[in-house]
């Protein structure tokens, strides 16, 4: 009986001890990331304060931010800035859904037929080795300044990462499954739809976060390389006008708008996946 | 009217390796498993137990003789089959009650029959208030229920399970070999357990096949008269399964024998 009420009452005291641990813990994290961006953002202040950089070169956070302020208040030479912002998650996501539908298909569509496979597997190898974004000049080109050029600049670069997940995931397909499914009696389209697609699918959704990224990247860069709008347009006239803040106030905005994408695919990615077993990594990683 | 008669006749099965030559893992194998009837094989590892059991569901065809249920010949996965594997096979995205429903929606059921039956055949196997479970969050011994129940939930006249139960601990094993028996005096498939365990073997058949070491053929065949319902757990401290497991064992030895040598010399 002793026994029985002192072992509750030790283990209690070492769990506190261990949460208030870890939350001592989480918290060090935190203040240490503090540190690192004040030292980052201070030192590069300071020095340009100083003359030590140049800001004529390098920018100031503090111009940055009042570059971006701004924007936002006084809008951009094309528009206001929510109307660029807007125009380049358009491209992006237009471009994002084909490339993705696309890549898709053809992945399962080649890694379920072994003849597909053959034939077109040399042609993929060598599209892929060419530095697409290159095709973003042509693309410009021939399509105008306009939405298609960004959009098939997206879908080109999209494409390719989503299509060999989906491949792979298509190949790596547990046997015992189909076998299994087949016996039930599950028919070919039964068979791809119940076994193929949801196995081939934790590989797909892997491949989203880099592929967003990759959509953002074509997009930026094909208004980079001509357009009437967009956030691209705002670097590329920025670096046109001797402007750091600029370029610098626009990345930071794309990185805001890819960190908020990010945790939409991760949330999608939680409720498509929720037959997962969970992970058992330590989430304090954060990457 | 189909029953359930198993026949395999001079059945012979090669495989391409992947270095080009050829592996023959069955030669000239006749063996007959009446409707209704439990048969058990047992042999060395590699003797080509599981092909069998492969080639009775169609999933592979023989590269001579005949494979026939109710004197016809298999040319595919038949709908009568139902198949256990060894590993988990059960749908890892989708829940308990969903994987058992499974095999009546492919089969052209209705939603409201399929859960229904579903419901019926969870309950069958211990599994009430697992529905919605995934499989991931259910024991070793719980994932077999499931496959147990997506099985028979089609009232299959042919039953195939290559080693269900090798996975699971010696005790669950038992509490599986028996509520197996259950389920098989329900639906009373005509049944082919594949096993590498003897006395597994010898608790839950009619008959023992022996295979002898690879290219498997019949080495012998034990008539097992033990009486049923049997109580898996406690018939091996019976008399006459202790003599039916001397007999078998000294038959099964010797091949037993030649593929560990085999293996141990290195020679596929």
């Amino acid at each position: 009986m002793t026994a029985a009420t002192v072992s509750p009452t030790t283990a209690t005291t070492t769990e506190t001890k261990h949460s208030s641990a870890r939350r001592r813990r989480k918290a060090l994290v935190y203040v240490t990331r503090l540190l690192i961006c004040v030292v980052i953002f201070g030192g590069w202040q300071l020095f340009t304060q100083i003359g030590l950089v140049d800001k004529f070169f390098f920018g100031q956070p503090t111009e940055i931010v009042n570059q971006a302020a701004k924007w936002f208040a006084n809008g951009t030479p094309y528009g206001s800035l929510w109307t660029q912002i807007g125009v380049t998650l358009e491209e992006t996501a237009f471009g994002f859904v084909i490339g993705v539908a696309l890549g898709i298909v053809f992945g399962i569509a080649l890694g379920r037929v072994q003849f597909l496979a053959e034939v077109l597997g040399p042609f993929i190898k060598v599209v892929n080795s060419i530095p697409r974004i290159v095709l973003g000049a042509i693309l410009t080109v021939a399509f105008g300044l306009g939405l298609e050029s960004k959009v098939l600049l997206v879908i080109v670069l999209v494409f390719f990462s989503v299509f060999f997940n989906a491949f792979q995931g298509a190949r790596e397909v547990d046997r015992n499954l189909i076998a299994n499914v087949r016996i039930l009696g599950a028919s070919r389209t039964q068979v791809i739809r119940q076994v193929v697609l949801p196995s081939a699918f934790t590989w797909i959704l892997a491949s989203l976060h880099v592929s967003f990224g990759f959509a953002l990247i074509g997009a930026i860069v094909g208004e980079y390389m001509g357009a009437q709008r967009g956030l691209g347009l705002l670097i590329s006239q920025s670096q046109n006008t001797f402007n750091p803040n600029g370029v610098f106030a626009a990345m930071f905005i794309i990185a805001i708008v890819a960190l908020v994408a990010e945790g939409l695919i991760t949330l999608l990615e939680r409720r498509l996946l929720a037959w997962r077993p969970p992970v058992s990594t330590n989430d304090n990683t954060g990457i | 009217m189909s029953q359930g008669t198993i026949e395999l006749r001079g059945v012979t099965k090669r495989f391409r390796t992947p270095d080009g030559g050829t592996h023959t893992a069955l030669r000239d194998l006749d063996l007959t498993i009446e409707p209704g009837e439990f048969c058990a094989i047992v042999g060395p590892t590699g003797c080509g137990k599981s092909t069998t059991a492969t080639l009775i569901a169609g999933l592979e065809m023989p590269s001579a003789g005949e494979v026939l249920v109710d004197d016809a010949p298999v040319t595919g996965i038949g709908r009568q089959t139902g198949f256990v594997f060894q590993n988990d096979a059960v749908l890892p995205w989708k829940s308990v009650v969903d994987n058992v429903a499974a095999g009546p929606l492919f089969r052209g059921q209705t939603r409201s029959q399929a859960y229904g039956k579903a419901r019926d055949w969870l309950r069958r196997v211990g599994l009430v208030g697992f529905e919605d479970r995934y499989p991931h969050q259910l024991s070793g011994g719980m994932r077999k229920r499931v496959a147990l129940a997506q099985s028979f939930i089609n009232e299959p006249r042919i039953l195939l399970l290559d080693e269900p139960f090798s996975a699971l601990d010696v005790q669950t094993r038992q509490i599986m070999s028996d509520e197996l028996l259950a389920l098989w005096d329900v639906v009373r498939p005509s049944v082919v357990f594949i096993t590498h365990d003897l006395e597994e073997a010898i608790a839950l058949a009619d008959k023992v096949v022996v295979l002898s070491a690879g290219p498997g053929t019949v080495k012998a065949v034990y008539p097992i008269d033990l009486p049923r319902p049997r109580k898996v757990q406690e018939i091996r401290f019976e008399q006459r399964f202790v003599d039916l497991y001397h007999q078998i064992w000294t038959t099964l030895r010797d091949e037993v024998q030649i593929a560990y040598e085999r293996q141990t010399t290195g020679a596929a």
